[in-house]
């Protein structure tokens, strides 16, 4: 049974559970497939250790967390760190190119991009960068359409942001095909 | 037309069970990891008439249900560990005064504060021996979302159906946990109404045992008086001593569920019938083992699963007879060893009882129980 594992890591308050929900909801509710989403994080509200853990199948989904990872985002070096070792052989890691200066090392494929940048200067505000990765790990991981993934930003979102997180979704989409071709 | 779906947490789908019950009373004192009941019901119950209210901490909380339940409420709180604890002493007058009620406890590390934000499963004995005195118990621990939901709407029907307080206990994995939910149409699942007084108000005995061992509640304010105390009482709900009436009405009221385990109890067979090894699981930690029995036979290993739904009443019949023909147990939790007591109590010494005991905050993974399954001999 297809059982694909993908992993949101960084510091508290980057928006990665937020991230995770959507890819989540994207393969559960519009993609037709099963999800659960999990997460952990410590006593802090900002900062501090945080990750966010989606498991896609085709089928029902026993165990809820990540054994083998398949895609890893890394949006600070001590996630990357500390999350890398359970990345898959052939898997793909996702990390901000100016928070990641150095790359584990491992037999998967990394794309890196200056996530929080593209979303502070091109799509013009910070608080979208988790939607920028999350548009990164749409196109990176293909477990869901970028239409049911658009499909799933736009309906968590407010709607007076409606547009805001479309554009950083699409960006992210597109950035990360970019660089994954290299 | 199709049915309504939604992807939430383990904590959202509890409180929409709860309204789908008929819940309309939701009394709490917010605490991590079970907050998120308490959101929803905030925004929720106010639109269909219902009441929020939020107590100055889980002791008043505990109060405002029994009191709401005693005016004809169907009512809820939510907390986690130390809210569990501070709530044991009503949890006990709600026992023995006999109102219904549900406690949803999300399990969370402890003993006291302990670790918020870390899964556990080291209240399931507190839900049975956290009140002092003998008294009834009924704990569901349910193993996902949609269950979570079910179970909830579970909880409120043995709850009116034997006059007592019902736990449900998520750990924080479940909790927190979001999967995909169906709701059930209205009339899908059955919902029972409490049993309401058939005798005119003069004639109404709160405890009447001639109506059999769950004798009908009726509602303050709509015209029947009745004392209602903490003390052992008599028929009429005023306090005795005497010790004819007062050991009768202590074991009416435990036999209420004891008499009645095959109704209450609830559990799943995964891959029993030949297994040799068999790994008794519940909540999260059951999807682990559900992972790690499908491996162990993949590798020929005849492993499989007794997933226990109710916690209380124990599954005691069931265990005894998987006891007579395997070779061992297996039993992985999120504590040091409870539900292994129990499994030890009823396998009295006739098959093997090997337990992995995490209390680190970290789930128990499959390789762990696998591991475990492959020392059975």
């Amino acid at each position: 049974m297809s059982r694909y594992e993908l992993r949101f890591s960084g510091a508290g308050g980057q928006g990665l559970i937020t991230a995770g929900i959507i890819m989540a909801k994207a393969a559960s509710i519009y993609e037709g497939k099963q999800a659960v989403q999990s997460q952990s994080y410590g006593p802090e509200a900002r900062g501090g250790a945080s990750k966010s853990e989606v498991i896609i199948s085709d089928g029902p989904i026993d165990y809820p967390k990540v054994t083998q990872c398949d895609a890893l985002l890394a949006m600070t070096q001590e996630a990357a760190n500390k999350y890398s070792h359970d990345l898959k052989e052939g898997g793909v890691l996702l990390i901000d190119s100016d928070l990641v200066k150095i790359v584990p090392p491992g037999n998967f494929k990394t794309v890196a991009f200056p996530i929080i940048n593209t979303a502070k200067n091109d799509v013009g505000r910070e608080i979208v960068a988790n939607i920028v990765a999350l548009g990164a790990m749409v196109a990176l991981t293909g477990q869901v359409t970028r239409e049911n993934a658009e499909k799933a930003v736009l309906s968590s979102v407010p709607e007076a942001f409606i547009e805001l997180n479309r554009k950083a979704f699409s960006m992210g989409y597109e950035r990360a095909e970019a660089a994954a071709k290299g | 037309m199709s049915k309504k779906v939604a992807f939430m947490q383990g904590n959202e789908a509890a409180a929409h069970g709860a309204i789908y019950a008929g819940c309309t009373f939701f009394g709490g004192y917010p605490i991590t990891p079970s907050t998120e009941v308490a959101e929803v019901c905030s925004i929720e119950l106010p639109k269909i008439g219902g009441k929020f209210i939020q107590m100055e901490d889980e002791i008043g909380a505990m109060a405002a249900i029994l009191g709401a339940s005693l005016a004809g409420a169907k009512v809820l709180t939510s907390t986690s560990g130390p809210g569990l604890s501070l709530k044991q002493e009503l949890i006990g007058y709600g026992c023995i005064a006999e109102i219904p009620c549900v406690i949803y406890n999300v399990m969370r590390g402890g003993p006291s504060t302990g670790m918020p934000t870390g899964p556990s499963q080291s209240d399931v004995m507190c839900a049975k021996w956290g009140t002092h005195g003998d008294h009834p118990a009924i704990c569901l621990t349910p193993a996902s979302v949609q269950e979570t939901y079910e179970e909830v709407i579970r909880a409120f029907n043995l709850s009116e159906k034997y006059r007592t307080p019902v736990m449900v206990m998520p750990d924080e994995i479940v909790a927190h946990m979001r999967e995909r939910v169906v709701f059930p149409e209205p009339g899908e699942i059955e919902v029972i109404p409490r049993k309401a007084p058939t005798v005119p108000p003069e004639q109404y005995k709160p405890y009447d045992t001639s109506f059999g061992d769950v004798p009908p509640l009726a509602a303050f304010g709509s015209g029947y008086k009745f004392h209602v105390t903490g003390l052992n009482k008599m028929q009429d709900g005023f306090p005795t001593t005497k010790a004819e009436i007062v050991q009768a009405e202590e074991e009416r009221q435990v036999r209420k569920v004891e008499a009645n385990v095959d109704d209450i109890a609830s559990f799943e067979e995964y891959m029993l019938a030949d297994a040799e090894v068999v790994v008794v699981a519940y909540g999260s930690t059951s999807r682990s083992a559900r992972y790690a029995v499908n491996v162990a036979r993949e590798q020929g290993i005849k492993a499989g699963m007794f997933r226990i739904k109710t916690f209380w009443p124990f599954p005691d019949k069931q265990i005894k007879a998987l006891a007579a023909k395997v070779k061992g147990f297996v039993i992985p939790e999120m504590n040091l060893g409870m539900c292994s007591l129990e499994i030890e109590r009823n396998a009295q010494g006739k098959a093997p009882v090997l337990g992995i005991f995490r209390v680190d905050g970290e789930p128990i993974n499959p390789d762990q129980i696998l591991e475990k399954i492959k020392e059975v001999k």
